[in-house]
């Protein structure tokens, strides 16, 4: 009964409903957008961090001052390291003291109409490197534990390597010759999975071993860890004590960020502002509905006089503008959270993401409308209950 | 005859400087199927009378008894109730909702009442009929007479099938044709048994009443009606 009135005498003014609806709906509309766009555009960076990038820990060792010094990480450190608890594979790959990239060619033939000579990265590791470098094996095989003890001369290829020697097959033993010096080509690469060893496509990797006595290899520059899932933050910070005791600030770690802290972040900065001003819009839109509220009660003095002539107590008088007001702030709250819903959707769409909006937070937006409607209009109903209905007849109307 | 209305003795005044004595010691009886008319300049009273009579003001003195129940003695909530079931109120601004139609209206009678909302159709049906505004159901206010308007008022307050209809200037906003029309439905009204209590400056008005009283210094004088010689003299005294 007291919803059938509150209902007609909402839809009596549909012009004035409509405004008054509007500040809420601008407020609850500019919460979820921030909300929803803060959601979307964390899950989206956080999605770039996928399982895979989240797992890499890369440890870059400074080079020594002199080729006497002893090198700061020792090859023999790699175990210690792939003893720590959450590391699955680990590896390092040293360079030649002679640059960066050596000669490297696929025939012993010098032709001179074509360049046979290629300038291609040439480094000496461990034989866990497909493991940590997530480069499985296209061909042929990774040379092995035995290998690396004879110091043997065996060469296994990048994909960009084998491609700009010409070599797609190794069942026949090819050779290669790096500073004229030959190597047997045992196993060709597939790319590597890590976004960031993608330049390892173009080596030739050799034992580390065999590398110091044919091309001069170095110390070890590079270590590669891959962690479990979760585990390489905690990586990250125990990799330098593992590899160099004596000297933990010396070795550089690149770890992914925390995608949990990233997408928070990300959502902080975003919501921080808009969070606010969607704030201000709903105190708005409470105040804007407690003064038309007010205005609707004084201008229906008369009627409200006449529903006390009728038999209506103070009570039916009060609720009857407590159910309009709630009424009007629910509706803004719908309108409000379909238009941010929209509007998330749309941003979403113009920017190719995945649009993300809590589920909880769509439901609550017609509860908070209700719930400001409710609170805006206890002033008013209030009022309305406490006219005498003798002054309230001789009123406007 | 049932008496409906019994006021004795009863007196308000309003704090002023000096106060203002509205009313001062009113008798008044009123009984079922009586057409009382109420006349007097403005500032004499009637106003408060009416308020007094319909439950919308409290005496500061008296006794008020509506159909044998002391109503001095009535919380607010009894009184709203006993308002809303058997007092019903025809207004001079008619007081009317724009935004709805006539039906509508007219069915706002007996809302408070605890009637269902099929049960008041059903009796705004019977309302609207019984004043001749059957056919205009579904207009608005706003499309009608002053006249019109009136009829669907009272109406209104027949909704709730009040043992009083009490009138304030019923005819005030009309014009000497349309207030014929709402005089004409009084009389029916009041050969169907309705007890009416009519306030008016209008002698015009006051002339069709069966029963005419005088409203002057807070009290009332009877006049003197030449077809009913004197009657209700003893119910409306000089106070002495």
């Amino acid at each position: 009964m007291i919803l059938g009135e509150a209902l007609s005498g909402i839809g009596s003014r549909p012009a004035r409903t409509a405004l008054t609806v509007l500040g809420t709906v601008l407020g609850i509309g500019t919460l979820v957008t921030t909300l929803g766009v803060a959601a979307t555009a964390g899950n989206q960076i956080a999605g770039r961090f996928d399982a895979a990038t989240a797992t890499e820990v890369t440890v870059t060792v400074p080079a020594t001052g002199t080729t006497d010094d002893p090198p700061p990480v020792p090859w023999t450190s790699l175990t210690d390291l792939a003893r720590l608890n959450g590391v699955t594979a680990v590896t390092g790959y040293a360079r030649s003291r002679d640059g960066d990239t050596l000669p490297v060619r696929a025939t012993p033939l010098n032709d001179p109409e074509r360049v046979a000579t290629r300038q291609l990265p040439v480094i000496g590791t461990d034989t866990a490197f497909p493991a940590a470098a997530r480069a499985a094996v296209a061909a042929g095989r990774f040379f092995d534990q035995g290998h690396l003890l004879r110091r043997d001369r065996v060469a296994v290829l990048g994909p960009q390597a084998a491609a700009q020697l010409g070599l797609t097959r190794v069942e026949n033993q090819p050779a290669i010759f790096v500073k004229d010096q030959a190597f047997t080509v045992i196993g060709l690469l597939a790319p590597t999975g890590r976004s960031d060893a993608t330049e390892l496509d173009d080596a030739v990797v050799l034992p580390w071993s065999t590398a110091e006595v044919t091309v001069r290899g170095g110390p070890l520059t590079t270590v590669l860890v891959t962690t479990a899932l979760g585990a390489a933050p905690l990586i990250a910070e125990q990799a330098p004590l593992a590899l160099t005791p004596n000297d933990p600030l010396g070795p550089q770690v690149t770890a992914p960020p925390d995608p949990a802290a990233l997408r928070t972040g990300v959502a902080g900065d975003l919501n921080g502002m808009l969070l606010v001003l969607g704030l201000v819009s709903l105190v708005v839109g409470a105040l804007g509905i407690a003064n038309v509220t007010l205005v609707t009660v004084l201008e229906r003095t008369a009627e409200i006089g006449l529903r006390r002539a009728l038999g209506a107590r103070r009570r039916h008088i009060a609720a009857q503008f407590l159910t309009e007001s709630t009424i009007v702030g629910s509706l803004g709250g719908i309108v409000g959270v379909s238009g941010g819903i929209l509007a998330v959707v749309a941003i979403s769409v113009a920017r190719d993401w995945t649009p993300v909006i809590d589920g909880r937070l769509a439901a609550a937006a017609p509860a908070t409308g209700a719930l400001l409607g409710l609170l805006a209009g206890l002033y008013p109903s209030i009022r309305a209950a406490r006219m005498q209905p003798v002054d309230a007849l001789r009123g406007p109307g | 005859m049932t008496e409906v209305i019994g006021l004795a003795g009863i007196g308000r005044s309003f704090p002023a400087d000096p106060p203002v004595h509205a009313l001062a010691g009113v008798d008044l009886s009123i009984h079922r199927g009586d057409y009382v008319a109420v006349v007097g300049p403005s500032g004499s009273g009637k106003s408060t009378l009416l308020n007094i009579l319909g439950l919308l003001d409290r005496p500061d003195t008296g006794s008020y008894r509506l159909e044998g129940t002391e109503t001095r003695e009535l919380g607010d909530r009894e009184r709203t109730a006993l308002r809303g079931a058997r007092i019903g109120f025809v207004f001079q601004s008619f007081h009317l909702m724009d935004y709805r139609d006539v039906e509508e209206n007219v069915m706002l009678g007996g809302l408070y009442t605890g009637l269902g909302r099929a049960e008041r159709r059903r009796r705004a049906h019977a309302a609207l009929d019984r004043v001749g505004m059957g056919h205009r159901r579904g207009f608005r206010p706003t499309r009608l007479s002053g006249g019109e308007r009136q009829r669907v008022a009272i109406a209104r307050a027949l909704v709730a099938e009040p043992a009083l209809l009490l009138c304030d200037e019923p005819t005030g906003n009309l014009d000497s044709v349309t207030t014929a029309t709402v005089l004409d439905l009084f009389d029916e009204l009041r050969t169907n048994g309705t007890t009416l209590l009519v306030i008016t400056h209008d002698d015009t008005v006051a002339a069709r009443a069966g029963r005419r009283i005088r409203m002057g210094d807070g009290r009332l004088w009877p006049i003197p009606s030449p077809d009913h010689g004197g009657a209700g003299v003893d119910t409306a005294r000089v106070p002495t």
